[in-house]
């Protein structure tokens, strides 16, 4: 049995208070000012402990950034002065993708390394686009036995990026024909890529490449935003290049497991270039996540990559359509046009694009991917708050350019610790025990329209609104 | 019917809080010179005045109709002789509620266990802003021939826990719900022993969860479901012996594929004592039971706990996989008596978020699936199928009944009826602030039983009430009449725009969670 692969999370105090939810507001003309019942210092949370004694000088409203929102001050005051308000700063933060409470939620994975746990029931709608259109299954009493996270059986969530030989062979003696390919394997079927916007610092990029080395994962980085600082980091990362400028960076080719090429015609040519730099190198195509890409992945698959990484939209999207598919929908695509070819188990796909929860990862792999690849998420590790500032050249509010390497690597290091249990939390329902075999595994999931028309269908007859009717 | 049901007597049981939250305020300025004449007008409360008593009282806000009121002649803003008073919609409501459970779903309920009474304030109560499921399922309109112009007494809200004839006791619970298994360790002691004295009350039953079995339940046993669960805590002999129902946990809706979580803040001496565990030290339980890894294990626990206690009903409590309808007849086939289904978005005291969202199908889905299995397999009238997770309030209930279960199983909407807001503080720390689910010394202690058992007895009589017009509707005397109607439910989504308009739309909200 191979080494159990843990991660070690390590608390990494936020630089900055988080923006939380609640803010109260006082109407302080009521108040008698010394009450002695006063609510503010009989918080159960003690959230007031620093400044209930001079009220006159706190300014207002106040943001309370670890109100827990019991209520209890707005129902026992004495005067009744207090009420509660969303905090407007919380409001604006991130987008209708990226919601303020994912954010929250990030932030505190990343400072702790431990996965969100809470009391009372799901508090969200009832079903969602994408992703949350789907549920996963759950194993009741009459299947193999596992034991969460916290038993004796290991949940191993090692995936490849190297390519599959479908067989072996073997001469008349037994012994193997040929000596079996190389194989390149990552712990947890997570690697990271730049984000696309941000403050990315060289110290932000040595963090995220200290983390993924920490981690025993790669980092896809783009061969001009190599430093000599960074290149200390190639055995952990992955250049992404281009036909045109590979010949450039051949120091790099030959210091990396893994190169990235754009895809491009005629681009199955420059495998041999690369392999004559580096003999056994592992090759990744990166190409659009298009109307085009199914069919363009089965032409790749035939070449001998290894990988083929799809960039979808920031939001988990198709890119460059009109009406543009779910990311689950995409995944479904090429996974199933690679089946049907009979080359899917030979090559490995990597997607991108808003995968931005523990849970988008396990539901990509059921989709059909071998692995997701992250970008948004790292910034946000960091305390980033999706304020997009920093697109107009603007400051960015939390200084993000000027953190601690040590300190960003441990939070995307915690972040990931959370993630990777909660992936374990997901399998060990499922009562699977091995993240390659949960690849296409969709009949292990539950589908919105499937489980619609199956329960519903026979009560009720033909829906009339397509899509989830929210 | 020619039996009358009594009810047991609501009492008048206002909020433990000085400031009841309501959908409106009313504002008193320093204009008012306490004439009295609001408190003279005002027919629902709102204002107080105490003779010999010369300051003005704050407002009983939460009582109040709201500006729509204007429109009545007792209107207390265009009477005041001052203009000292104001009325409008609270924006703490925006603060308050989620999608499952809104704002004025909470408030209704506060509103039911304080009176017995549905609420006259203009509150949607029934309706989530899900977006899905039984937010989305309205009952059909009724023909106003059917109407059965009956009183609550004569209509029979009972259901019958044991329809297999082994033998056992045919147990009838007066209300198609019983309480939820809440553990000794994740829910304050008073709270428990609250539900199980109104369980005695309603002629109901309450549940152990798995935490064991406090001395201050075995007054109550009669009403008390000993949850025998993969932990084991407090599993023991006597415990199975004085139960009328013995429910085997095998998942729970919130977390399903893994066991209970207790985590160590709220390991307490008397919890770890009971559960025989170690103070501070988390409790996570196994999955699933180890003995059972088959439908041929399952029957053997089923045997071994009727053969300890030949007079208990055995439940088995399921969470709802692609294949729960091969688990219900699995279960039937073990012996089971009760088969128990808790949804996707059942309550908890402590779950990972991502299991509470992903993991297993909501039970609206799982009921017509379970229901329509069983009818094929000719085994549907042997067994008392209950439903649970995501199960809010009264319709909700006679809605999971159309689709085809026998009764609910209710956690969230008692806590809430004990003002549980839900804010979701429950794991850890010292648990709820509001006193509900902690086993801290000073907040345990805050919740009377008496006002919990009182509340409790007030929510379900107000349920019992939509009940009872639901079932006149339709020209039913019975509750157990509604099992398995879907012919009465409409799905919005599946009707066309014609005929969606003549129902209640969808609440819609955009919430910031």
């Amino acid at each position: 049995m191979p080494k159990k692969y843990a991660i070690h999370p390590r608390v990494a105090d936020p630089r900055f208070p988080p923006v939380g939810k609640y803010a109260t507001v006082e109407f302080r003309e009521d108040c008698a000012g010394s009450c002695r019942l006063c609510v503010k210092k009989r918080c159960v949370y003690g959230i007031f402990k620093d400044n209930f004694l001079h009220w006159s000088t706190m300014t207002e409203p106040e943001y309370l950034y670890i109100c827990k929102s019991c209520y209890r001050c707005v129902e026992e005051c004495t005067k009744g002065i207090f009420s509660m308000a969303v905090n407007p700063e919380y409001r604006t933060m991130g987008d209708d993708y990226f919601t303020p409470n994912i954010i929250s939620s990030t932030w505190a994975q990343a400072h702790t390394g431990k996965i969100p746990v809470s009391g009372a029931g799901y508090r969200g709608p009832f079903v969602g686009e994408g992703f949350d259109a789907i549920w996963t299954d759950m194993s009741e009493i009459v299947r193999p036995t596992r034991d969460g996270i916290h038993g004796r059986e290991y949940i191993n969530t090692t995936v490849e990026l190297s390519r599959r030989p479908v067989k072996l062979e073997f001469k008349e003696d037994m012994s193997l024909a040929s000596e079996p390919a190389p194989i390149l394997e990552i712990p947890l079927p997570i690697v990271f890529q730049e984000p696309e916007f941000g403050i990315l610092s060289e110290t932000v990029r040595l963090a995220m490449a200290e983390a993924a080395g920490e981690l025993g994962s790669l980092m896809f980085v783009k061969a001009e935003n190599y430093s000599p600082q960074i290149a200390e980091y190639a055995g952990s990362l992955i250049p992404r290049l281009t036909a045109a400028n590979y010949q450039s960076y051949a120091d790099l080719i030959r210091a990396s497991c893994m190169v990235e090429l754009a895809d491009g015609p005629g681009i199955e040519k420059t495998f041999a270039d690369l392999r004559s730099i580096k003999p056994g190198l592992f090759t990744s195509v990166g190409l659009p996540l298009d109307a085009e890409a199914a069919a363009r992945a089965l032409e790749l698959a035939r070449t001998g990559v290894d990988t083929i990484h799809f960039y979808g939209s920031e939001k988990g999207r198709e890119v460059g359509a009109g009406k543009p598919r779910y990311l689950k929908d995409m995944i479904r695509e090429i996974h199933l046009k690679l089946v049907e070819n009979r080359i899917r188990p030979e090559v490995n796909l990597i997607f991108s694009g808003g995968v931005i929860l523990a849970e988008h990862v396990a539901k990509s792999l059921i989709c059909g991917a071998d692995a997701v690849a992250i970008d948004t998420p790292l910034l946000v590790a960091l305390e980033c708050r999706l304020c997009y500032r920093c697109k107009d050249g603007k400051s960015c509010p939390v200084k993000l350019g000027e953190v601690e390497r040590g300190w960003a690597a441990q939070r995307i290091t915690n972040l990931m610790c959370a993630w990777h249990n909660q992936l374990l939390e997901v399998m060990g329902a499922f009562g699977i025990r091995e993240a390659r075999r949960m690849r296409g595994e969709v009949g292990r999931s539950m589908w919105f329209d499937d489980l619609e028309r199956d329960s519903f269908a026979p009560l009720f007859g033909t829906r009339k609104v397509s899509g989830i009717g929210m | 019917m020619t039996e009358k049901t009594v009810l047991p007597e609501v009492k008048v049981t206002p909020s433990r809080y000085r400031n009841p939250i309501g959908k409106y305020v009313v504002r008193r300025s320093a204009q008012c010179i306490s004439c009295g004449k609001c408190a003279e007008l005002c027919p629902y409360g709102v204002h107080l005045r105490y003779e010999g008593y010369s300051q003005p009282v704050r407002p009983l806000d939460y009582k109040c109709v709201g500006p729509k009121c204007q429109a009545n002649d007792f209107y207390c803003v265009k009477n005041c002789p001052q203009q000292a008073l104001s009325v409008a919609v609270n924006p703490i409501i925006e603060t308050l509620g989620d999608y499952r459970w809104p704002a004025e779903m909470i408030l209704g309920h506060w509103y039911m266990a304080e009176t017995g009474e549905l609420p006259y304030i203009d509150l949607e109560y029934s309706l989530g802003y899900s977006g899905g499921g039984f937010d989305k399922m309205r009952f059909r309109i009724p023909d106003p021939k059917d109407y059965l112009d009956i009183p609550d007494e004569e209509i029979d809200t009972s259901i019958c826990l044991n329809k297999r004839q082994d033998g056992r006791p045919e147990r009838v619970l007066s209300l198609p719900c019983y309480s939820g298994g809440m553990s000794f360790g994740s829910t304050a002691l008073p709270v428990l022993v609250a539900r199980a004295r109104a369980a005695g009350k309603l002629d109901t039953l309450t549940c152990t969860g798995e935490g064991g079995y406090p001395d201050a339940f075995v007054p109550y046993k009669d009403n008390i479901i000993t949850q025998v669960a993969t932990g084991l805590f407090g599993v023991r002999e006597e415990t199975i012996q004085r139960a009328p129902v013995v429910e085997f946990k095998y998942a729970q809706g919130a977390k399903p594929g893994l066991g209970g979580h207790l985590l160590g803040d709220k390991v307490t001496a008397e919890v770890a004592k009971i559960r025989e565990t170690v103070v501070g030290s988390s409790l996570f339980s196994p999955f699933p039971f180890h003995s059972v890894y088959s439908v041929e294990d399952h029957k053997k626990h089923l045997d071994w706990i009727k053969e300890i206690n030949p007079r208990a009903l055995v439940s088995v409590k399921v969470s709802t996989p692609t294949d729960c309808d091969m688990v219900a007849v699995g279960s039937y086939y073990a012996g089971t008596n009760i088969i128990h289904f808790d949804g996707k978005y059942g309550g908890t005291g402590a779950a990972p978020d991502i299991s509470k969202k992903n993991i297993a199908m909501p039970i609206e889905y799982a009921i017509p699936k379970v229901h329509r299995f069983l009818l094929n397999e000719g085994v549907r009238d042997e067994l008392c199928f209950m439903a649970s997770g995501g199960i809010r309030n009264a319709v909700d209930v006679a809605k999971a009944i159309a689709l085809g279960a026998d009764g609910a199983v209710i956690g969230t909407a008692e806590l809430v009826a004990l003002e549980c807001i839900r804010c979701g503080n429950c794991e850890s720390g010292r648990g709820c602030a509001r006193s509900i689910a902690t086993t801290d010394p000073e907040l345990g202690c805050e919740i009377g039983e008496e006002w919990a058992e009182q509340r409790l007895v007030n929510m379900y009589t107000a349920w019992r009430k939509q009940w009872c017009e639901i079932l006149r509707r339709y020209g039913m005397r019975s509750i157990r009449e509604l099992v398995g109607r879907s012919d009465l439910l409409v799905h919005l989504d599946y009707l066309d725009e014609e005929e969606r308009q003549e129902y209640q739309p969808t609440p819609k909200k955009k919430l910031v969670l």
